[in-house]
């Protein structure tokens, strides 16, 4: 079985990196993350490397943004491109389940992305670090780690779910159409119902104990959470904060719970394309 | 003989729309078989039930003695070629990478994937992308990734298509080939000229149901077809055209100019017609035609107009 899942893994990061996407989302990685960086902190009058944690705080709303939008780029139509090739019904006369297309294609993506993340944002963190020396720290290289692992792990529940679209889909339209969708939803939307709830009721005490567990149901903001918990004054994100409250989150629920955002769409996304008919 | 693929009242329904509908079929192994029908007549959904990508709504289906899903399904598909209508593989892949992806995938050797390439005629274009292949040159990559792993069975949907002369030639020979070596070739196709001197068997569909099937000389003989005599006469023929015995009998449209008779003569009379011909001392060539696949085709299949012979 495992041996079919890399044989598709292989072809998908094989593609990917012949389609120059693992060189673009690199760049892209590294350019936005360096110069959010450097002139992050130019509405106040300022330019350049300021201190670590906005840093840090940039970085995470910029990832936040970035990395699933391109999560779902590059994996939306990996299955519904097979449809569209006419090589889905040649893979599945194969001696391959349709469990193993499905992470072979997963593993695939994801690992395009966990190398251009690593690459791109470490690329840039090492530049930072460079004109910055107050950032060699051991707390500093922590949150550093921090970062980079999570964003992969964000990076890779998109993947998940970009799959579970692809899935679900019938063409590749409709599948470029429901993952803006979802990237709209997660990036934009549920935290601006939730803040305006929130705004709205003055935030009573059953809100109070439901937000925190609320913010779980989506990975982007579990994605925040890791990483702006540590963070002194949360990294200028009081906003966003004030709907976590004085909850204090374990690392593993929140590392477990980006986990579930990877696992949960691609058991969906097997058992889907399990019961679809080609 | 046992038979590679059996149905047994197979239906299938997405909703309300029956795609197929109590089918009854044999598919004896070792045997070449043409599946025969319209666009939409059901031949795509026969190949996929068999393959197991959709399932039967009713009905039983076995292949190689295995249904089609289930426990043994890994097992099956390794026993098992298939070659899609148009199928249009990975345009930044080369068709080396392309044939070896599959063969990874089959648990087959490389050496017998470049060889399948080789054969194809493909191994100098071996490193070149498959977006520069012709239309031609990704059927035959096509028809090389069918053939990986050995298959026992083979479904080639519209496996000629885009292929010249020489390549349909090798395509056919190699088919011929296969039966040989005691393997089961299903070919679904609309060219029936090109494919009738070579089926043993055909199943004809219409509409979702079987109309016709069998080897194609009994179904010849079960259609009552009339053969087409052509005689040639020395003289302008037009003694003959007004003979009584001709009464009855289906004349072409061009019967009777140049002195060439062309008639259709049932089973039943041919003897009798081909001695009253003789006995005309004008007479100076006579050929006898039997029905083509394309003509029982239409018969069965409903429609002269869509057989494309």
């Amino acid at each position: 079985m495992m041996a079919n899942v890399l044989t598709v893994a292989r072809r998908e990061l094989r593609d990917d990196f012949r389609n120059h996407w693992a060189l673009a989302i690199t760049g892209v990685f590294a350019t936005l993350a360096l110069a959010i960086a450097y002139f992050g902190a130019v509405t106040v009058g300022r330019v350049g490397f300021t201190s670590f944690d906005a840093t840090i705080a940039s970085l995470v709303t910029l990832a936040a943004f970035v990395i699933p939008l391109i999560a779902l780029l590059v994996a939306y139509d990996a299955i519904v491109g097979e449809r569209d090739r006419g090589t889905l019904p040649l893979l599945l006369s194969y001696p391959l389940s349709r469990l193993e297309l499905v992470a072979g294609k997963f593993l695939g993506h994801g690992a395009l992305l966990a190398f251009a993340t690593l690459l791109g944002f470490g690329f840039a963190l090492g530049v930072i670090g460079a004109a910055a020396p107050e950032i060699r720290t051991l707390a500093a290289l922590r949150d550093i780690a921090t970062f980079m692992i999570s964003a992969a792990l964000l990076g890779a529940s998109f993947v998940a779910l970009a799959c579970l679209i692809s899935v679900a889909a019938r063409e590749k339209a409709q599948a470029a159409g429901l993952a803006l969708l979802v990237w709209l939803t997660l990036v934009i939307l549920f935290d601006l119902v939730l803040l305006a709830a929130l705004v709205l009721s003055g935030g009573n005490a059953t809100e109070q104990a439901l937000y925190p567990w609320l913010l779980l149901l989506n990975p982007i903001d579990v994605f925040r959470l890791i990483n702006l918990t540590g963070l002194g004054d949360h990294g200028g994100n009081d906003f966003f904060m004030a709907m976590a409250g004085a909850h204090v989150y374990s690392p593993a629920v929140l590392y477990g719970t980006l986990l579930a955002w990877t696992l949960l769409p691609l058991a969906a996304a097997a058992a889907l394309f399990t019961k679809t008919e080609i | 003989m046992p038979n590679a693929v059996e149905l047994a009242g197979v239906t299938k329904r997405y909703g309300r729309s029956v795609v197929l509908d109590r089918i009854s079929a044999s598919m004896p192994q070792g045997e070449i078989i043409g599946l025969l029908g319209h666009n939409g007549a059901g031949k795509t959904s026969l190949i996929k039930l068999a393959l197991g990508l959709i399932t039967a709504s009713e009905g039983d289906v076995r292949v190689l003695g295995s249904a089609p899903l289930g426990a043994g399904a890994r097992r099956l598909r390794a026993r098992i070629g298939y070659l899609p209508e148009n199928v249009a593989f990975y345009g930044n892949f080369t068709g080396g990478e392309v044939i070896g992806y599959f063969a990874r995938l089959k648990h087959a050797p490389e050496r017998e994937a470049m060889a399948l390439l080789d054969r194809a005629g493909l191994i100098a274009a071996a490193a070149r992308p498959v977006r520069t292949y012709s239309k031609g040159m990704r059927q035959r990559l096509g028809l090389a990734q069918a053939l990986l792993g050995e298959p026992e069975l083979l479904f080639l949907d519209e496996p000629t298509t885009g292929l010249d002369p020489l390549a349909t030639q090798q395509f056919f020979d190699l088919v011929t080939e296969l039966r040989t070596q005691g393997r089961t070739v299903v070919i679904s196709s609309h060219l029936l000229a090109e494919l009738e001197p070579y089926l043993d068997r055909a199943l004809i569909m219409r509409q979702g149901r079987l109309v016709g099937q069998g080897a194609v000389a009994d179904m010849h003989a079960a259609a009552g077809l009339p053969d087409t005599i052509l005689a040639r006469f020395s003289d302008d023929g037009a003694e003959i055209l007004n003979a009584s015995w001709l009464a009855g009998l289906k004349r072409h449209p061009q019967c009777g100019t140049n002195g060439v008779l062309e008639i259709e003569v049932p089973a039943a009379r041919k003897m009798e017609v081909m001695r009253r011909l003789m006995e005309i001392g004008s007479l100076r060539d006579i050929t006898i035609r039997e029905p083509t696949l394309a003509r029982l085709y239409a018969t069965l299949g409903g429609g002269a107009k869509e057989a494309t012979a």
